[in-house]
C-alpha cells in the first residue's frame, strides 16, 4: 500500500518536473525562431520566406497557444514535426531510441558484470596485491572520459591494428563489430566507479560479525561468500547502478557523436544545435521519465534487497 | 581535522595549510595525484618561460607530423604537429591555461551557488527546502550533457545574453567562457546543493548553532559563519572530484564544438579538429586525450588521498 503512495508521489513530482522543463525549454527557444527558419530554408533565403515558413508551420502563434497545443499533442501521441528532419518527432525518435537502448543495454550489462566480479574479488581480499591492482585499474579508467578513451580505442583498433570500423553509423544495416568501440568506450569510463562501490561494500560485509561467525563455524569459504556475504554486499552497488542509468544517457551523447552512432544522444545533440524545439522537448521528456523511473526502480529494489528498510 | 581544540590555539592559516600538506604525505596515492595536478598547474603558469613554439603559428610544410619530427628551424616537434602544422606540445601546454582557468572558475561559481542553495535548504527547511530541492531536481532530471548543449547552443554570441556580455566589454573568448561557466553552474550547483543540504541537516542540531540562535544571530550569519565552515571536510574532497568532472565536461564541450572559439588550444577541440584526417591524425589525437586523462587522474587521486586522510582522524 505504502508502495503505491510512493509511486503516486513520484509520478506527481515527475509530471510537475516535466511541465516545468517543457515550459522552460519553450521559452528558451522562443527567441531563436527566426534562426530556426533560416537553418531550415538555408542561409540565402529571404526574410519574407522565413516569416512565411514560421507562419505556415504555426510557429507564429501566441506562445501560450503553441505550448498548450504541443502539450495536448504530446499527451495524445502527436509529438509535432521536427523542423530539421521534416518528419514526425515520434517516428523519427523511435528507431534512434531503439539504437540507444541496444547500446545502453550492452554497456549496462557489461559494466555490471565486470564491476561485480572485480569488486567482489577485490573486496574479499582487502589490501592484497589483487585488491591493489583492481583499485588502481578502476581509478585509472574512471579518469579517462568517454571521448578520450574513444580516441585511444580508435587510434589502436582502427588506425593501428585495423580490426574494427571507426564509425558506427550502421550504414549497411546493423553490425555487431560497429557496436564494439562505443560500448567499450562507455564501459571503460563507467565500470571503475561501480567496482569501487562493490569493493567497499563487500569489504565491509566481510568484516561483519555474521560472516566471521559463518567462517568460524566451519562453512566452506565459497559458500560463505555466495550465500551469506554477497546478498548484503550488493545492496549499495545495486542502488547506485540503477541510479546511474541517468548518467549513462548523458555519456551516450558524446560517445554517439564521436562514433556517428545514430541514437538518441546524437539526435538530441543535432536538435539542440539546430534549435529543433519539438525534438528537444520530446528528448527531454524521455530523459525525465528515465531519470524518475530509474530512481523509483532503485528505491523498490533497495527495499526488496534490504528487509530492514520499509516504506514509511 | 576534528581535533581543533587540541591544536595550538593560534595556529595561523599558513601553518594549518602546511600541516594539511604534511598530512597528505601519508597517502602515496594523494601525493601522486597532487604531483600530477601540480605538473599541469606549473606548466600553465610557466608556459611562457619554456622553450616552446608559438601555439598558434601555422606551418604549411609540417602538417600532421608524427612525434619527434624535426622542425624546419632545427628544433624538434616533440609531440608532432596538428592539421595546420602547429606544435602539439606547445598547444597542450598553453591549452592547460584555458582548461585549468575555466574549469576552476566554473567549479568555484557552481560551488558558491550550490553551497548557498544547500545551506539555505538545509537550515531553513520547510518551503525553502521544498522549492530549492524542486529547482535542483528540475535541473538534475536532465542528462547533464543535454543540459549543457541546450544552454550553450542557445547562448551563443548572437543571443541576447551573448550580446549583453559583448556590450559589457567582454571579448569573444570571455563571452563563450562565461556562458560555459553559466551552463556548468546550472548543471553542477544542484548536485553540490544536495550534498551540502545533507551535511547541514546533520550540523544544524549542534550546540554551537543553538548558541548562535540564542545570541540572536541572523539566519544568514548562522548559515555562512557557523554552518558552511564546519561542512568543509567532505566538501573539499567533493570539490576535487567535481573539478575533475567539470574539466571533463568542458573538454567534451570543446570536442562537440561548443567550447572556446578557435584558434585557442582547447584540449577537447584539439581532438575534434584533426579527427577528419583519419589514420594520419592518430598521433595528433592521442596527446590531448592523454593530457585530459592525466589531469583528471591527478584530481581523482588527490581526492582519494584527501578522503583517506580525513577518514583517518
Amino acid at each position: 500500500m505504502s508502495m503505491l503512495i510512493l509511486a503516486a508521489r513520484r509520478l506527481a513530482s515527475m509530471i510537475l518536473i516535466m511541465l516545468v522543463i517543457s515550459v522552460l525549454l519553450f521559452m528558451f527557444f522562443e527567441g531563436d525562431k527566426l534562426n530556426l527558419a533560416m537553418r531550415v530554408l538555408g542561409q540565402y533565403s529571404t526574410m519574407e520566406g522565413r516569416l512565411q515558413w514560421l507562419q505556415d508551420n504555426g510557429y507564429n502563434r501566441n506562445i501560450l497557444t503553441r505550448y498548450l497545443s504541443w502539450l495536448y499533442g504530446f499527451m495524445t501521441g502527436d509529438w509535432k514535426e521536427s523542423a530539421q528532419f521534416s518528419a514526425p518527432v515520434f517516428d523519427f525518435l523511435l528507431p534512434r531510441l531503439k539504437n540507444t537502448a541496444i547500446l545502453g543495454l550492452c554497456v549496462f550489462l557489461l559494466t555490471v558484470g565486470i564491476s561485480l566480479v572485480l569488486g567482489v574479488l577485490s573486496g574479499i581480499a582487502e589490501a592484497s596485491l589483487r585488491d591493489r591492482a583492481i583499485t588502481v585499474l578502476s581509478v585509472l579508467t574512471t579518469s579517462v572520459p568517454e571521448f578520450a578513451s574513444a580516441t585511444f580505442l580508435v587510434a589502436i583498433f582502427v588506425y593501428w591494428l585495423d580490426w574494427l570500423p571507426g564509425s558506427s553509423s550502421f550504414s549497411n544495416g546493423f553490425a555487431w563489430n560497429e557496436l564494439v568501440l562505443p560500448v567499450a568506450a562507455l564501459v571503460i569510463y563507467n565500470f571503475g566507479y561501480y567496482t569501487r562501490m562493490t569493493r567497499a561494500s563487500m569489504a565491509e560485509v566481510m568484516g561483519s560479525q555474521y560472516v566471521r561467525t559463518a567462517v568460524l563455524k566451519g562453512l566452506p569459504y565459497g559458500r560463505v561468500i555466495m550465500r551469506h556475504a554477497l546478498r548484503n554486499a550488493l545492496i549499495a552497488p545495486f542502488t547506485v547502478m540503477i541510479l546511474q542509468l541517468n548518467y549513462l544517457l548523458s555519456g551516450v551523447v558524446v560517445t554517439e557523436v564521436f562514433f556517428a552512432y545514430d541514437g538518441y544522444g546524437k539526435a538530441l545533440f543535432d536538435a539542440a544545435m539546430f534549435g529543433d524545439v519539438y525534438l528537444i522537448l520530446a528528448g527531454a521528456m524521455i530523459a525525465v521519465v528515465v531519470a524518475v523511473l530509474s530512481q523509483f526502480i532503485s528505491d523498490i529494489g533497495y527495499t526488496f534487497l534490504n528487509p530492514r528498510i520499509r516504506f514509511t | 581535522m576534528t581535533d581543533v581544540a587540541a591544536s595550538p590555539p593560534r595556529a595561523s592559516r599558513l601553518s594549518k595549510f602546511l600541516r594539511a600538506i604534511g598530512l597528505l604525505r601519508e597517502s602515496p596515492i594523494g601525493v601522486l595525484g597532487a604531483f600530477l595536478v601540480l605538473f599541469w598547474v606549473l606548466v600553465a603558469i610557466f608556459a611562457d618561460l619554456l622553450p616552446l613554439y608559438d601555439p598558434l603559428a601555422q606551418s604549411a610544410p609540417d602538417l600532421l607530423k608524427p612525434a619527434l619530427s624535426p622542425a624546419p628551424d632545427g628544433g624538434t616537434y616533440w609531440l608532432g604537429t596538428d592539421d595546420k602544422g602547429r606544435d602539439i606540445l606547445s598547444r597542450l601546454f598553453y591549452g592547460s591555461r584555458l582548461v585549468l582557468f575555466w574549469s576552476g572558475f566554473a567549479t568555484v561559481v557552481a560551488y558558491a551557488v550550490g553551497m548557498l542553495m544547500g545551506v539555505a535548504a538545509g537550515y531553513r527547511g520547510g518551503w525553502w527546502d521544498e522549492i530549492i530541492s524542486f529547482i535542483g531536481n528540475v535541473f538534475l532530471a536532465f542528462p547533464q550533457m543535454v543540459l549543457y548543449i541546450v544552454i550553450l547552443s542557445q547562448l551563443g554570441s548572437d543571443s541576447p545574453v551573448g550580446q549583453w556580455l559583448a556590450a559589457a566589454g567582454f571579448t569573444t573568448v570571455w563571452v563563450k567562457g562565461l556562458t560555459i561557466v553559466l551552463a556548468v553552474m546550472f548543471a553542477t550547483a544542484p548536485q553540490v546543493a544536495r550534498i551540502v543540504r545533507g551535511i547541514v541537516l546533520d550540523l544544524k542540531t549542534r550546540d554551537y548553532v543553538a548558541a548562535a540562535e540564542v545570541r540572536g544571530e541572523s539566519p544568514l550569519y548562522i548559515m555562512i559563519v557557523e554552518l558552511l565552515p564546519n561542512a568543509r571536510g567532505p566538501l573539499i574532497v567533493d570539490a576535487c572530484l567535481r573539478l575533475g568532472y567539470v574539466t571533463i565536461a568542458i573538454a567534451a564541450l570543446g570536442f562537440l564544438g561548443l567550447g572556446l572559439p578557435p584558434p585557442d588550444p582547447d584540449w577537447g577541440k584539439m581532438i575534434s579538429e584533426v579527427r577528419g584526417f583519419g589514420a594520419m591524425a592518430a598521433n595528433a589525437m592521442i596527446w590531448p586525450a592523454l593530457a585530459i586523462s592525466t589531469l583528471v587522474l591527478g584530481l581523482n587521486l588527490l581526492a582519494d588521498g584527501l578522503r583517506e586522510i580525513s577518514l583517518r582522524d
